[in-house]
C-alpha cells in the first residue's frame, strides 16, 4: 500500500513539480556567451596581463625602485637599473616571468610611482617558454594615455585616490 | 563456493573523488570491507611556502588551499595575524568580511550541490548551479579583480574599498537567490531516485563524528549544534541574527537539508549586513604594520617611508603563538601561526576542514555498499586542495 501510495505521490508531485523546473527554463535566454566571438566585460579592476604607464611627456614612469620585486610574493619581477640622458634614473631591464606570476596585484599596489598596472588583457598563450618572459618594451604602453582621457582619468581616480569606481 | 575480497583503486582520476583523492576499496561482492582514503597528489607545500614569505605576502597562498572559500581563507589567515599583532579593524571592515565570507559560502555550497547532485545522476542540477555562481563570482571580480584567487582581505582591512555599486549588485543576488533555492529543492528535495540514493546513506553518529573532530555540516547533520560563528563569534558575528540549522540522522540526505537551510542563513546574514553597513575607512590606520592608503603614500613622506618599510621588511610580530578559527563552509578552519619575533612567521599549520572531515570516510562506507561510496565522498564535500595543502 505504501509503495503504491509513494509512487502515486512521485507520478503526481515530486516529478512534475521538478519537470516545471526544467520545462521553465526552455523559454529563458541562455545565459552563456559564444565564447571567442563574444566576451564578458571585465571589471575595471581586472587583474590581467601587466603594462608599464609613462608619464605625459613620453617618459617611462618606473624608475626601477624594485619595490615592485621586492612585494612580489612569485618572486618573478627581474630588474636593472641605468640613467637616460638627462641623468634620470630608469630601467634597462624589466622582466617579468608570466609564467610564474599568479598575477595577485601586489606590484601594482606597492608601486610608489604608478608605473606598473595589470590590465585586462588575459588570453596571451604561446608556443614555448621563453616567450613567456615579457620585457620592459613589450609591457610598456606605446603612447602616454593623452590620447583616451577617459580612461586614464578613471585609473587614475581610482587607483590613486583609492576611490571605488567600477560597476559590474 | 568460496570467496575473496577484491582490492580496488578508485581514483586518483575518478571524477567522482572530486579531485585527485585515491580510496582504496576491499570489497566483498558489492559490500565495502574496508576504505582507507590515499591523499597527497596535490600536495603543494602551501604551510611551509607561508612560513618562507613575509606575513603580508603568504595572503595569496591562502586563496589556493581551499579554492572555492577564498575569501574565507582569506578572513582567517588575517584574523590570525590581526590577533597576534593586536589590531583592531574598522566596522566597515568587519562587516564587508561577513558579507563577502557568507557569498563564498554560498558559492561553496552551490558549487557542492551541483558536483554532490551530478554524482548522483542529476546532471542539470551542475548547470544551474553554476550560472548562479557566476553573480558570485562577479562580485569577487568587482571587489578584488580575480575571480577566484580573490587576495582581497588583507591583515588590517581589505586590499581596496568595496566598488560603488557593491550593495546594488550584493542585492541582486539577494533578491535572486531564494527563487533560486527554492528551483533546486524542486529538482532534489522529493526527489525519489535522490532520496533513495542519500537517504540512510553514508550515516555517521554524534558521538563517532565528535570523536572523529568533524566538523561543520557533518557535524551539524548529526544534531551536534557547534558553529564557530556562534561558539567563538569573530569579525562581528555576534551582531547578526541568525540560526543553526541542525540535522538528526547523520546522513547524506540530512546534510543536504542542511547545507540547503545554511544558504538560506547566509542570505539572511548578507541582508542584515548589508543594510547595516557602516561607514568608515576600508583599513586600520597601525603604522608600520598596515599599508597606508596609497594617497597618502604619493603625497605624504611618512606614509612613504612606511609603506617602503612595510612592503620590503614587512613587520615584525611579538613572540607567541596564535589559533584562530573560522567556519567556513566545510568546518572549522583554524589558523594556528607560531611566531619567533621576527619578520616571517616561525610555523603556520592550517587546520583543514576537508581533511579532517575526509577521516570520516571509513567509518561512513564500511559495510556498506559499493555504489554508495561516491554519495559518501560527495556528502564530505572534500577540496582536495586543501586535504593536501
Ligand atoms: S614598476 Fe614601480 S615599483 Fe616597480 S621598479 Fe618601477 S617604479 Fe619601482
Ligand atoms: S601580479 Fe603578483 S605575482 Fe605577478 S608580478 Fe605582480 S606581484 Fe608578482
Amino acid at each position: 500500500m505504501n509503495v503504491v501510495l509513494r509512487a502515486i505521490g512521485n507520478v503526481f508531485w515530486s516529478m512534475p513539480k521538478g519537470l516545471a523546473v526544467t520545462f521553465k527554463h526552455l523559454f529563458k535566454k541562455p545565459v552563456t556567451l559564444d565564447y571567442p566571438h563574444q566576451k564578458k566585460p571585465m571589471s575595471p579592476r581586472y587583474r590581467g596581463l601587466h603594462y608599464l604607464e609613462r608619464y605625459d611627456d613620453g617618459s617611462e614612469r618606473c624608475v626601477c625602485c624594485g619595490l615592485c620585486a621586492a612585494a612580489c610574493p612569485a618572486d618573478c619581477i627581474y630588474m636593472e637599473p641605468e640613467e637616460n640622458e638627462k641623468g634620470e634614473r630608469r630601467a634597462r631591464i624589466y622582466e617579468i616571468n608570466m609564467l610564474r606570476c599568479i598575477f595577485c596585484g601586489y606590484c601594482e599596489e606597492a608601486c610608489p610611482e604608478e608605473a606598473i598596472f595589470l590590465g585586462r588583457e588575459y588570453e596571451f598563450s604561446d608556443y614555448d617558454r621563453d616567450s613567456f618572459i615579457y620585457t620592459k618594451v613589450q609591457m610598456l604602453v606605446t603612447s602616454p594615455r593623452k590620447d583616451n582621457p577617459f580612461k586614464w582619468i578613471i585609473r587614475k581616480v581610482r587607483r590613486v585616490y583609492g576611490v571605488p569606481e567600477p560597476s559590474l | 563456493m568460496a570467496t575473496e575480497t577484491m582490492h580496488i583503486n578508485m581514483g586518483p582520476q575518478h571524477p567522482s573523488t572530486h579531485g585527485v583523492l585515491r580510496v582504496e576499496l576491499d570489497v566483498d561482492g558489492e559490500t565495502v570491507v574496508r576504505a582507507r582514503p590515499v591523499i597527497g597528489y596535490l600536495h603543494t607545500g602551501i604551510e611551509k611556502t607561508m612560513e618562507s614569505k613575509l606575513y603580508y605576502k603568504a595572503i595569496p597562498c591562502t586563496d589556493r588551499m581551499d579554492y572555492l572559500n577564498p575569501m574565507g581563507n582569506n578572513l582567517g589567515y588575517s584574523l590570525a595575524i590581526e590577533k597576534l599583532m593586536g589590531i583592531e579593524v574598522p566596522d566597515r571592515v568587519k562587516w564587508v568580511r561577513v558579507i563577502l565570507a557568507e557569498l563564498t559560502r554560498l558559492n561553496s555550497h552551490i558549487v557542492w550541490l551541483g558536483t554532490h547532485a551530478l554524482d548522483l545522476g542529476a546532471m542539470s542540477m551542475l548547470l544551474y548551479t553554476f550560472r548562479e555562481r557566476e553573480s558570485i563570482l562577479d562580485v569577487y571580480e568587482a571587489c578584488s579583480g580575480q575571480r577566484m584567487m580573490s587576495s582581497y582581505i588583507r591583515i588590517g582591512g581589505l586590499a581596496h574599498d568595496i566598488p560603488r555599486d557593491f550593495d546594488k549588485v550584493v542585492k541582486r543576488i539577494l533578491d535572486e537567490f531564494p527563487d533560486k533555492l527554492q528551483d533546486y529543492e524542486a529538482l532534489l528535495t522529493d526527489n525519489e531516485i535522490f532520496i533513495n540514493r542519500t537517504k540512510g546513506v553514508a550515516v555517521i553518529s554524534a558521538e563517532e563524528a565528535i570523536n572523529l573532530s568533524l566538523t561543520g555540516p557533518m557535524l551539524r547533520g548529526c544534531g551536534v549544534n557547534y558553529d564557530v560563528r556562534k561558539a567563538e563569534p569573530y569579525s562581528g558575528y555576534e551582531n547578526f541574527d541568525f540560526d543553526i540549522p541542525l540535522g538528526k540522522n547523520g546522513d547524506a540526505y540530512d546534510r543536504y537539508l542542511i547545507r540547503l537551510a545554511e544558504m538560506r542563513q547566509s542570505l539572511r546574514i548578507v541582508r542584515q549586513a548589508i543594510d547595516g553597513m557602516p561607514e568608515g575607512p576600508y583599513r586600520a590606520r597601525v603604522p608600520g604594520v598596515v599599508l597606508p592608503p596609497k594617497e597618502d603614500v604619493l603625497h605624504k613622506m611618512e606614509s612613504m617611508i612606511f609603506h617602503f618599510k612595510i612592503i620590503t621588511e614587512g613587520f615584525k610580530a611579538p613572540q607567541g603563538a596564535v589559533y584562530q578559527a573560522i567556519e567556513s563552509p566545510k568546518g572549522e578552519l583554524g589558523f594556528y601561526i607560531s611566531s619567533d619575533g621576527s619578520n616571517k612567521p616561525n610555523r603556520v599549520r592550517v587546520r583543514p576542514p576537508a581533511f579532517i572531515n575526509l577521516g570520516s570516510l571509513p567509518s561512513l562506507v564500511e559495510g556498506r555498499l559499493f555504489s554508495d561510496v561516491v554519495c559518501a565522498i560527495g556528502s564530505i564535500d572534500i577540496i582536495l586542495g586543501e586535504v593536501d595543502r
